[in-house]
């Protein structure tokens, strides 16, 4: 349980059965008139925002919020399957919750997934994967004019501008937060 | 210039007014056995006492006791408050006259904070987050009966009946205070005024003002209520209050009590030295006025 005293940016908090962060927190308080604690507030499963002035009196109920390992099984009609490790249970997150995640959901890649009550909200992968190049056109030695990068697709699926030397089934490192090439890896 | 060192000019400037015009400086207690009981201040506990939340009571006993021009410049605490513009220990300038009405300390605060402005080498104008403010006299004048008719969308009644009074006030009626030049809110509701005389041609008033500059809230006043049986009334009330809430309920202020019979009609003010200096110097946030904030040490 939660007072208005305890609101501060991040704080994560039940309203209405939904779960709610923070994004902006002020303390007023007008003359010697009571404390308010103006919040801008997010909705943790739709995006909406709205802003809200509590009181001292107000008290909240902490968001049960949990990060689960989970592993990636499978996609079927627009849901992407996921599995805890430890009990075997499986969620299903849609589109918009896997969000740019998709693009490096390898086979059983382990992925924190973010569960409000049990309902899942939202991945989050490491920050690094290594995967292999399916699709590459041939480096063409002296070939100036394609600059310093070429397109390839690796076996996710995904697209992205890589060094010219890469080729088909070399396996490579991307960032998965921003989704850029890093490096070569061996072997 | 840096905050501090205009900051430290500031309270030379502030110190000489008062000095030119021959009010005694004067230092009471931090640490007091039984701060004022009101409904939302809650202060910071020292050992079986308490940090003062205002030196009000302990200079009010000196009124009593026949110092009737005084100033101090103390720390005041106050347990909780944290904010762009609070801190649970801050600087306040408070000052006494004895003899005078709420009236009077508006001219007060005209001329105070011209002097300061002009000895920091500032002329009648500051400039606060891309605002220019006009600091000559006189300044506007408005009550809060008018001022909640002209920006709030609810009437003070109807913002008491629903207990929204502070609500709206903050977030609808103090963004548009100041904002061309400095402005008195005055004349609140009795209940909003734990201390201040009620006006005598209406009774649900108290004699009570607010500067404010900017939308900032710098400085409350009140023509001193000196009735010791309705401020024991008003105590009560509040401690009551405080004790729906949950709140601590402090020991009743006796001695102050006893002694306010003897005080004479005074007018008295506190003004917040940091907020000052934020609007002086152009800062947006309380924390870049300080040397340091709680959470830095």
């Amino acid at each position: 349980m939660f007072t208005a005293s305890d609101l501060r940016k991040g704080l994560r908090i039940k309203i209405d059965n939904d779960p709610y962060i923070v994004t902006e927190f002020n303390f007023v308080k007008p003359g010697k008139g009571q404390a308010l604690y103006r919040c801008k507030l997010r909705n943790m499963i739709n995006g909406n925002q709205f802003e809200r002035t509590f009181r001292s009196v107000d008290v909240f109920d902490e968001a049960d919020l949990q990060e689960k390992k989970m592993s990636y099984l499978y996609k079927e009609e627009g849901k992407y399957c996921f599995m805890d490790n430890l009990s075997y249970e499986q969620v299903f997150l849609n589109e918009d919750q896997v969000g740019e995640a998709k693009n490096f959901l390898l086979d059983n890649i382990e992925a924190e997934i973010l569960l409000f009550e049990d309902r899942p909200l939202g991945i989050s992968l490491p920050n690094f994967i290594d995967v292999i190049v399916t699709k590459a056109d041939p480096w063409a030695k002296g070939d100036s004019v394609s600059g310093n990068t070429k397109p390839v697709t690796v076996q996710t699926g995904y697209q992205l501008q890589v060094p010219p030397f890469i080729e088909e089934g070399e396996k490579i490192r991307i960032d998965t937060r921003s989704g850029e090439y890093l490096t070569r890896v061996k072997g | 210039m840096d905050a501090l060192r205009l900051r430290a000019q500031m309270i030379q400037a502030i110190r000489r007014f008062f000095q030119d015009q021959d009010f005694l400086e004067i230092e009471t207690p931090l640490r007091i056995p039984a701060p004022a009981p009101e409904s939302h201040i809650d202060a910071v506990v020292a050992g079986a006492w308490f940090l003062h939340t205002s030196p009000e009571l302990c200079m009010k006993r000196l009124l009593a006791a026949g110092y009737s021009r005084i100033f101090q410049i103390c720390k005041c605490f106050r347990a909780g408050e944290r904010g762009d513009r609070h801190l649970p220990e801050f600087t306040m300038i408070e000052w006494y006259r004895g003899g005078a009405d709420y009236r009077t300390l508006m001219d007060d605060c005209e001329a105070l904070i011209n002097t300061v402005a002009r000895e920091i080498g500032l002329d009648d104008v500051v400039s606060w987050q891309g605002r220019r403010i006009g600091l000559k006299a006189p300044w506007e004048r408005i009550s809060v009966r008018d001022a909640f008719a002209r920006y709030a969308t609810i009437s003070v009644a109807e913002a008491l009946r629903t207990d929204r009074f502070d609500e709206i006030l903050a977030c609808e009626v103090e963004p548009h205070l100041g904002m061309e030049i400095p402005v008195f809110l005055y004349d609140y509701p009795v209940e909003q005024g734990a201390l201040a005389r009620v006006k005598e041609a209406d009774p649900g008033i108290a004699e009570r003002f607010e500067l404010y500059i900017a939308g900032m809230e710098l400085a409350n006043a009140f023509s001193e209520l000196i009735d010791a049986g309705e401020q024991r009334r008003r105590f009560e009330e509040a401690s009551r209050d405080r004790r729906r809430k949950g709140s601590p309920v402090y020991p009743m202020p006796e001695r102050f009590l006893q002694a306010l019979p003897r005080m004479s009609p005074s007018a008295g003010i506190a003004l917040g030295v940091d907020r000052l200096v934020m609007l002086l110097a152009d800062k947006s946030r309380i924390d870049d006025v300080v040397a340091f904030t709680p959470e830095s040490l």
